[in-house]
């Protein structure tokens, strides 16, 4: 039986990751990821799971905690935002190299400098070509179900990777929302018992981690990264098969809201989302055919996928809250990709919107719909990237 | 039972670190893994820092480790061992692991003292059952002799040149043994290579305690050292004897010298076979020489009241 329940995004995932009950658990304080691993420090004092944490002295040493436990075998979890993800750059790429299922929440947050501790995208943007899986989480209730079917799609044995789960610093992890917890014995048989690959505790059969590959091999390991990330989407998919089974909820490679006979639409990412779509009802209100994509698994990207769902429409804004300077929106450069190879195509126009927590308006959503009707009705794009909502 | 410290025991033990890895030829490293590694008949677990040992021991499709052996990154050899003990623990607490398992870190001076301090120094802290050992050649040979913070006084390395201004490196050795100490770890230590008995003692020692420990171990680099091959032995022997590298440990708190030099020998000595103190015997450097010998003086004198104090 679903419990109904009032919780804020970090609640509701650390109760997801309480309710898996992880093996290893590393543990470092920043804003706004703290209150999750707080609350889960909390479940462990309170015996409410038997994780060891790892108290570590920074992310770095996080992460690389978090790969030495999940070589040694077992069910590993950490969760970050910021800083804290740039500081573990180095090690994501050792993380997804080394072909370890860490499942780790990230709430988005901005980067210095200046420095700003509210949500925008470019921590986990900068953390993309990583090799981690990256899910996006529109909600509180997307938030726990993602993080607990992330323990299904990265611990796949033909998968075997981490997984980054995407929410919105504050505007979810801080904001109150009513959801639903599946019972925790519903979750531990979801999510099921660990399965082993290649554990170094295992003192039968000792096995070498990290090795050092040159020429001779370093290219056809890379690709064999490729290749695990082709398999994803299907697993992603068969995951959501049986979590809607469970829970009663839907998910897939993204969702679409008004979209099948849209005009214009946007495609934007978490919870600016739930802004957009109350938006789209008051023009579909007025008559405009107006709709939306929201991407949900981000890396490896459903290229055909999104394609295939945005072709019909006539004008498109990728809204990107993340920049990549000197060039675009790191969201329209996938969807200009995606759409590159389909002969009739929406024209294509990037905002950036909302960094450092700057707010998402239902007025902007509006501008930029009536830009994207003028555009679908013959007008000329007069930039391709503009910042919206920016104080001149 | 356990095996004897004696040649004859230890004779018939296999090496942990096998043969055909690509260290050069007289390194101190691989030989101080190996006692190390011969100095216990525990299970052992061993990560390793980035750095010369790491990338001649792994390559491709081989392993010079017969022990279960992980490599992340340069700086984080104590972290991720860290993150290896801790699911240890965890398993172990729900009975799905009943093995005696010890764990060792390896890293060199550069990972150790300077890039993987932190993480180094918050392992220790939080007390994971594990020794984490650095074997110490005073420089980053792996890259082509840089100065790190292990580089002792004087020092020619390639970032540190004596040059016609600057006669190489004009700063003292970081003191690493006693910084770990300063954790108030149960155990730090530092050893020789040459005097093997005292090296696997320690680390036997160090077995049996519950707990973080440390040992700084002496590892002689004839390439960044520009020393003969078959000095390593030799070149530790005068580096313990002249009290550049005293042989001590710390054991909760109470410090004790474990070798005493029947005769002190000037520093110089320890010096003069290495290329990388030659300018220091020329007579406009006369001063740095001698300023080496009296930190050396000071520091042994020192190492000795402390003794003493217990």
């Amino acid at each position: 039986m679903a419990k109904v329940v009032a919780v804020t995004g970090n609640e509701a995932c650390a109760n997801a990751l309480r309710q898996v009950n992880p093996d290893v658990c590393g543990i470092y304080p920043i804003t706004p990821q703290t209150d999750m691993m707080q609350r889960f420090a909390s479940f462990i004092a309170d015996g409410k799971v038997d994780t060891e944490s790892i108290l570590v002295e920074s992310e770095h040493s996080s992460m690389s905690a978090c790969i030495g436990a999940a070589a040694a075998g077992g069910r590993v979890v950490t969760a970050t935002s910021s800083q804290g993800l740039a500081l573990m750059w180095e090690m994501l790429h050792i993380a997804s190299g080394d072909r370890l299922p860490i499942i780790m929440p990230v709430v988005n947050r901005a980067l210095s400098a200046p420095l700003n501790i509210h949500g925008d995208h470019s921590d986990a943007m900068g953390a993309r070509d990583t090799g981690w899986i990256q899910i996006w989480s529109e909600n509180a209730q997307e938030s726990y179900d993602n993080t607990i079917q992330a323990f299904r799609i990265g611990e796949h044995m033909d998968i075997r990777l981490p997984v980054m789960v995407c929410l919105d610093g504050f505007i979810i992890s801080h904001s109150i929302e009513r959801m639903e917890y599946l019972e925790d014995d519903e979750v531990k048989k979801f999510v099921g018992e660990f399965k082993n690959f290649l554990p170094l505790l295992n003192l039968e059969k000792p096995i070498s981690y990290g090795p050092l590959i040159l020429t001779d091999l370093y290219h056809e390991y890379k690709r064999a990264q490729h290749e695990v990330m082709t398999k994803v989407k299907d697993v992603v998919l068969d995951v959501a098969k049986d979590f809607e089974k469970m829970s009663g909820r839907k998910y897939g490679l993204f969702e679409t809201y008004r979209l099948d006979d849209a005009d214009i639409a946007l495609v934007i990412l978490n919870s600016a989302a739930g802004t957009s779509k109350d938006v789209i009802d008051t023009f579909r209100d007025k008559g405009i055919k107006a709709g939306l994509l929201k991407p949900r698994l981000f890396r490896p990207f459903p290229y055909e996928e999104v394609a295939e769902a945005l072709k019909s429409v006539k004008a498109v804004c990728v809204m990107d809250r993340a920049d990549s300077f000197g060039g675009y929106g790191p969201l329209f450069m996938e969807i200009t990709s995606a759409l590159y190879h389909i002969k009739e195509r929406p024209v294509l126009i990037n905002k950036i919107y909302g960094l450092g927590g700057r707010d998402y308006l239902p007025s902007h959503a509006e501008l930029v719909f009536n830009e994207l009707n003028e555009i679908a009705k013959g007008a000329k794009v007069k930039n391709i990237k503009e910042y919206i909502g920016v104080r001149e | 039972m356990a095996t004897g410290l004696t040649l004859k025991e230890l004779s018939k033990k296999e090496d942990r670190l096998t043969h055909g890895h690509r260290m050069c030829s007289g390194c101190g490293a691989p030989t101080v893994v190996k006692m190390v590694l011969l100095a216990t008949d525990y299970p052992v677990i061993a990560s390793n820092a980035t750095g010369c040992l790491e990338v001649s021991t792994c390559i491709s499709e081989y392993t010079a480790w017969k022990i279960p052996w992980i490599h992340t990154a340069f700086e984080n050899a104590a972290a991720t061992l860290s993150g290896v003990e801790t699911m240890y623990r965890s398993l172990k607490k729900r009975g799905m692991i009943d093995k005696e398992i010890k764990f060792i870190a390896f890293g060199g001076d550069g990972g150790t003292y300077d890039i993987g301090l932190q993480s180094l120094s918050g392992a220790m802290e939080r007390g994971h059952d594990m020794i984490y050992i650095c074997y110490d050649n005073g420089a980053y040979m792996n890259t082509g002799i840089q100065r790190s913070s292990a580089t002792p006084l004087g020092a020619d390395t390639t970032t540190c040149p004596a040059g016609s201004v600057i006669p190489g490196k004009l700063r003292s050795r970081k003191d690493l043994t006693k910084i770990m100490a300063a954790h108030n770890i149960p155990y730090a230590a530092q050893a020789s290579p040459s005097h093997w008995m005292d090296l696997m003692k320690k680390v036997k020692k160090a077995h049996e305690i519950k707990g973080p420990k440390f040992m700084n171990i002496l590892s002689p680099c004839n390439r960044g050292w520009r020393s003969k091959t078959n000095d390593s032995i030799t070149l530790s022997k005068l580096a313990v004897n002249s009290c550049y590298w005293p042989l001590y440990e710390i054991e909760d708190g109470v410090t004790k010298i474990t070798y005493t030099p029947k005769e002190k020998v000037p520093v110089a000595e320890f010096m003069k076979p290495q290329g990388r103190f030659k300018h220091l015997f020329a007579p406009e450097n006369e001063w740095l020489l001698k300023a080496v010998q009296e930190e050396v003086d000071k520091e042994w004198e020192k190492l000795q009241k402390e003794a003493k104090c217990g």
